[in-house]
């Protein structure tokens, strides 16, 4: 008995200090609310697998009022909401690929004509990469319509005719695996460089090299250059095993698609090194990764279609650069778009790793106080 | 011991005005005046905490001083603090090389960082090896060195780009006797290449090599000079008493106004005497007969450590480390 109670006692004391350790580290600490926190209001509130308000394109060539009548009856599905016209199905087609919208209805000349045969009366065009957006238009493809004029009762199969691009077996394979670039590349990329330098200040490294002609944008950029090889390597290994293992097909070119990664990998080195001014032990910067890998992963679009997802979470989601690159990446690799079609996103990559260095360079200053 | 003061032809190395600096209410340095001369070994003595850290920052720009001015070969810090760089050498108290590179990556990197051409740090970097006694060693990760070797590793990159200035805080506080000795004869060395030394020690006996020193405590300099001239001014007498009950008497001289400090020593007390007391084993047996009846008392000459202690005024040697 007396040894059980020694042991006891011995176990007391360091649960005692492992608490009063875990208190004085304010972020570990903080992140012991904020992550079932944070994790409970994205789930909750922000992943919706039942996508709304798709953004959609109309291509009418009948002009008739019967017409315009189904683009509001499927308005009022609240599936889709038609956000642009185009006057050829060519420039409809162009229009998906460069992601404007993710699907465009055709409404052909002999519209008329076909509700009076019972035969499909309309055509999408669907962009198929992301599985979860092509199954909820799929679901409209026998929406009951009836212009009102029909002599006998409709009895055709399908509303409409379908047209799956870019991943007519609607594999998801084929719409993950570009997307796991952008998280496996946020991962590493803000993981390694955010613990670099925080190792080097916990080492000591860094105050013999703040004493030294080095300057600290040069401290940065040495940092990140080496990880931008290492982005690209990463890059090349889930993109040539998805193509090799997954059949996920590289419509793009590469040099656009290098472009873009590259583009992508600065903006999360960036991150990485403003969380290495903020964290000061490599555990901190740990957590503060984590803590942003969990948005890039269920906000991006990675997983849930960005449709799906209300405004305030869309907001948040802009703000992070797997977002643009996810965008980039799908268009680039499935439907072979270029980097003049996603300039947005490109642009805004771009800005994001120039505001960034600077604020982690203002942030490390080469001074102690 | 050597001149302390400056050559004709060149001014300060160290020169500090009121230097102050406040961490929000606590004082960490205050109003230091130091005055040091170029191609000296000049030395910050004093307790953990008492500020040489700080002031070291201060002078090499790491930290911005709240009040005063400093002025280091010849330029305003910290305003100038990116063109002392070149010219300064700093060894942190920590080891801060790459343990996860090799010695002669180390060097070749300290070499790179200081934009030294190709060919002259080739020949630098082989020359600091085999000075430093590193030359079996340079394949050698700087993570796996003895204490001793990584301390001459962190010299001899300090000192791979020549500087004129040399800036070592705590330099030996991981370091066995013997190569705390070897160490030192290699500041020596770089001293008399002309190389100013200024280099922060808690240790009596490294203190006592510096051309000059100053005593600090609580971030205030309590005394400067050379350490002979410290030792020679040193406002008190020291005395040896030996004999039984050590601790006793200890305990009942501390009580006496007269008495500085005692701190035992072995088998005897060494007691610091006030200066008004001119002849204190005289003044011993007569005035306080009962204390030191069958003892011996020896007059001796003042240590270092008997400096620090009358200028701190610690009590009982407690300073010591």
């Amino acid at each position: 008995m007396k040894g059980l109670s020694r042991s006891l006692q011995r176990i007391g004391a360091i649960v005692f200090k492992e608490l009063r350790q875990l208190t004085r580290d304010r972020p570990t600490f903080g992140m012991i609310v904020m992550v079932p926190l944070i994790q409970l209001l994205l789930f909750g509130f922000a992943i919706n697998t039942n996508v709304r308000d798709l953004p959609v394109g109309v291509v009418d060539l009948s002009h008739t009022q019967v017409a315009r009548n189904l683009i509001a009856d499927l308005q009022a599905t609240q599936v889709v909401s038609f956000e642009e016209t185009y006057q050829t199905p060519t420039l409809a087609e162009d229009a998906i690929r460069r992601g404007h919208v993710h699907a465009v209805l055709v409404i052909p000349e002999d519209f008329g004509q076909r509700l009076q045969d019972n035969r499909p009366i309309a055509q999408w065009l669907i962009d198929g990469s992301d599985t979860m957006v092509s199954n909820a238009l799929l679901a409209l493809q026998q929406m009951p319509f009836a212009s009102g004029f029909e002599t006998q009762t409709a009895a055709r199969k399908n509303t409409f005719e379908i047209a799956l691009f870019f991943n007519p077996e609607r594999r998801s394979a084929v719409n993950i695996v570009p997307g796991l670039v952008a998280i496996v590349l946020t991962m590493t990329m803000v993981m390694f460089t955010s613990a670099a330098l925080v190792r080097e200040r916990e080492r000591g490294n860094l105050e013999l090299l703040i004493t030294t002609p080095v300057h600290s944008s040069e401290i940065m950029i040495g940092k990140i250059v080496p990880y931008i090889f290492v982005g690209l390597i990463q890059m090349a290994i889930i993109l040539g095993l998805g193509h090799l293992i997954f059949d996920v097909p590289i419509n793009g070119r590469l040099d656009q698609l290098v472009l873009g990664v590259f583009a992508f990998i600065s903006a999360s080195l960036t991150l990485g090194l403003l969380i290495s001014t903020i964290a000061k032990t490599q555990l901190q910067a740990m957590q503060l990764t984590v803590f942003l890998l969990i948005p890039s992963i269920l906000l991006s679009g990675f997983m849930f279609p960005y449709e799906g997802m209300p405004d305030a979470a869309q907001w948040i989601a802009e703000a992070l650069p797997a977002t643009h690159f996810i965008r980039m990446v799908r268009a680039i690799v499935l439907r072979g778009a270029t980097l003049d079609d996603l300039w947005p996103d490109l642009l805004w990559l771009i800005g994001f790793t120039i505001l960034g260095v600077l604020a982690a360079a203002t942030r490390f200053k080469k001074r102690l106080d | 011991m050597t001149d302390i003061s400056p050559n004709t032809d060149s001014e300060w190395a160290i020169e500090t005005d009121g230097l102050t600096r406040r961490f929000s209410d606590f004082v960490a340095v205050d109003k230091l005046d130091l005055r040091i001369p170029p191609k000296t070994i000049y030395g910050f003595l004093g307790p953990n905490g008492c500020g040489k850290s700080t002031s070291m920052r201060l002078i090499t720009g790491l930290l911005t001083p709240s009040e005063g001015s400093v002025k280091v070969l010849g330029m305003n810090i910290p305003d100038q603090a990116e063109q002392l760089r070149r010219r300064l050498g700093y060894m942190t108290q920590k080891f801060s090389l790459y343990e996860d590179l090799t010695v002669q990556e180390n060097l070749r990197f300290m070499a790179q960082i200081y934009n030294l051409d190709k060919h002259q740090s080739k020949h630098l970097i082989e020359q600091q090896l085999s000075r430093y006694q590193l030359n079996e060693r340079k394949q050698r990760l700087a993570g796996a060195l003895s204490g001793g070797q990584r301390q001459r590793l962190a010299l001899a990159a300090a000192t791979l780009h020549q500087p004129e200035l040399l800036i070592l805080d705590e330099p030996t506080s991981a370091v066995d006797p013997e190569n705390r000795r070897d160490f030192w004869e290699k500041l020596f060395d770089l001293c008399d290449a002309g190389t100013s030394i200024l280099v922060s020690t808690h240790y009596m006996d490294e203190a006592e090599r510096c051309h000059g020193i100053a005593i600090m405590e609580a971030g205030v300099k309590r005394a400067d000079g050379p350490p002979a001239q410290l030792m020679r001014d040193l406002g008190a007498s020291v005395v040896e008493v030996d004999g039984e009950n050590l601790r006793l008497l200890k305990q009942q001289l501390s009580e006496l106004p007269e008495i500085v400090s005692t701190a035992q020593q072995g088998t005897h007390l060494r007691v610091l005497i006030k200066e008004e007391i001119a002849d204190p084993e005289t003044w011993l047996r007569t005035a306080h007969p009962e204390l030191v009846a069958q003892r011996q008392i020896h007059k001796v000459r003042p240590s270092l450590e008997d400096v620090f202690v009358h200028c701190t005024g610690g009590e009982n040697g407690g300073a010591r480390q």
